[in-house]
């Protein structure tokens, strides 16, 4: 269970994270939805004590991150694809982890397995394509065995079959009873993974529901979404400028 | 739904936990080794250069071929810099983060793990170079033996030097956390300033890391006299180790500090 309490981050005079409450409960999948730079991984930097609040809280299992008695054996995380040194083996880079929190050397091997790097495994890690190296980061989020488990785009970079392969992960996971976290900007994505979502936009919270209940009153799911985060996206209409150079005094 | 039941050892984890990750993230670099490979040779190499060339019956046979050590320092320096900044680099820093968030245990850690390695190391290196130094005296010298006073003294500090340099360099990495720019401050700070101060300003000269490991730590006489009223005082071989070992303190102190305030 991940409990945000007002968590807010500001960067200069940037309101990254403005006052975002809500829980990640066990048992499912809830989906972290927002436009592209509306602080969705920010929040989980947040969540992992990685970058310190403003103001607010969050905790896992009751605890704040950094209270954690065995961290990767009570939050697993993915947040960037590449975070190892390019000239360790993944199998290395794996086992150095492990050993911080006292985890058996033979899980590396378990996990290795899992995501499908047993073969590359004493490869230089630097030689790994995108979707490998999302491999690799889902092999650390996962190396506890952890009760919750939070995911920043995990899909980025993995061809149809390894979507396909890590939805049914996932799904699993929250099915053995763990609170699964996972950030996305594709709603459609989400949608065959989710069963609640937490949307932001700008930083604040927008929608915290089921994916049933968000879709009730639109046509699909993205028009929902589009409808929800409309005001926190910052793209213009293409003919635009023009037409308002049209309507403005001659 | 099922209820997943908690399977979280008792305790928590602990220096060893993390310093095990970080021995394992050392060993399992081919650059260590290298580093630490060329580091030794270099040092040799050096040593017999300088015992080759060694003329003089009334200098100081051990600090002359215990004078190998200097350039490997630089390496030594530069691999505890990476110790840290790559993590950096290359964003390993967020998942060590990850399963290590007491941020002070984990540099204590990596300044444990690498600075023993780094001891061992430069031990192993100013006892090769002073061996192959002392073998390679002509001239009618013969090569001082660790029984004379103040021998064995001068190799254990110009070993114990490359430990306070790797310190001194993963301090600096720690405050600084780009590679380059971290690198330049510990070549500034330990070479070039060192020869420009003490060029300039001979009262300040003591306490300068090159001039301390130079003059006094690898040195069996620690005041030289270059001829009449040309005497710099330096320090005592103690008093140098202790202020080497205090400009690493300080440094993985800040470096500590600034680690537990920004965001990583």
């Amino acid at each position: 269970m991940i409990e945000v309490r007002d968590l807010t981050k500001r960067y200069g005079s940037t309101l990254a994270v403005d006052a975002l409450s809500f829980d990640v409960r066990p048992g499912m999948v809830t989906g972290f939805l927002g436009p592209n730079g509306s602080g969705k991984s920010t929040t989980m930097r947040l969540i992992l004590g990685l970058d310190a609040p403003d103001a607010g809280e969050a905790r896992i299992g009751g605890r704040r991150y950094r209270d954690l008695r065995w961290p990767l054996r009570e939050a697993g995380a993915l947040l960037e694809a590449k975070a190892f040194h390019p000239g360790r083996s993944a199998h290395a880079h794996l086992h150095a982890l492990a050993a911080s929190n006292g985890i058996d050397r033979r899980r590396v091997d378990e996990v290795l397995d899992l995501v499908g790097l047993a073969g590359a495994a004493r490869k230089r890690a630097g030689k790994f394509s995108l979707g490998m190296a999302q491999r690799l980061g889902i092999a650390v989020a996962l190396l506890g065995d952890p009760p919750v488990l939070l995911l920043d785009e995990p899909v980025n970079g993995l061809d149809p079959a390894g979507i396909h392969w890590i939805r049914d992960l996932l799904k699993s996971l929250a099915g053995q009873g763990r609170a699964v976290f996972v950030s996305s900007h594709l709603i459609s994505e989400i949608a065959l993974l989710a069963e609640h979502l937490v949307v932001i936009g700008q930083g604040q919270l927008l929608a915290d529901t089921s994916v049933a209940e968000l879709s009730a009153g639109a046509a699909s799911l993205e028009d929902a979404f589009l409808r929800l985060t409309g005001a926190s996206t910052q793209y213009g209409r293409y003919p635009a400028g023009l037409t308002q150079r049209k309507e403005g005094p001659s | 739904m099922t209820v997943l039941t908690q399977r979280v050892p008792a305790g928590h984890y602990r220096f060893r936990h993390v310093a095990r990750m970080e021995w394992i993230k050392l060993r399992t670099l081919r650059s260590t080794w290298w580093t630490l490979a060329i580091t030794a040779a270099g040092g040799a190499v050096m040593a017999v250069a300088i015992g080759l060339n060694t003329i003089s019956r009334n200098a100081d046979l051990t600090n002359n071929v215990l004078a190998g050590v200097i350039p490997g320092l630089l390496l030594i320096g530069v691999l505890g810099v990476l110790v840290i900044t790559s993590e950096y680099t290359s964003g390993l820093i967020r998942a060590t983060l990850a399963a290590a968030p007491r941020r002070p245990l984990l540099l204590a850690a990596k300044a444990g793990v690498f600075g023993a390695m780094a001891l061992t190391a430069g031990e192993a290196a100013a006892f090769l170079a002073f061996f192959a130094g002392g073998a390679a005296f002509r001239h009618g010298l013969s090569a001082p033996a660790l029984s004379q006073p103040g021998v064995l003294r001068a190799v254990l500090l110009g070993g114990a030097s490359y430990c306070l340099i790797g310190l001194l360099g993963l301090g600096l990495g720690a405050i600084i956390r780009h590679t380059a720019a971290a690198i330049a401050v510990l070549v500034a700070g330990v070479y070039l300033i060192g020869l420009i101060i003490g060029a300039a300003a001979h009262a300040v000269a003591a306490y300068l890391p090159i001039f301390i490991i130079g003059n006094s730590l690898t040195t069996t006489r620690p005041e030289q006299c270059a001829g009449a009223g040309q005497c710099l005082h330096f320090l005592s071989a103690w008093a140098g180790l202790g202020v080497l070992s205090l400009y690493a303190a300080v440094a993985l102190a800040i470096g500590g500090w600034l680690l537990v305030r920004r965001d990583a």
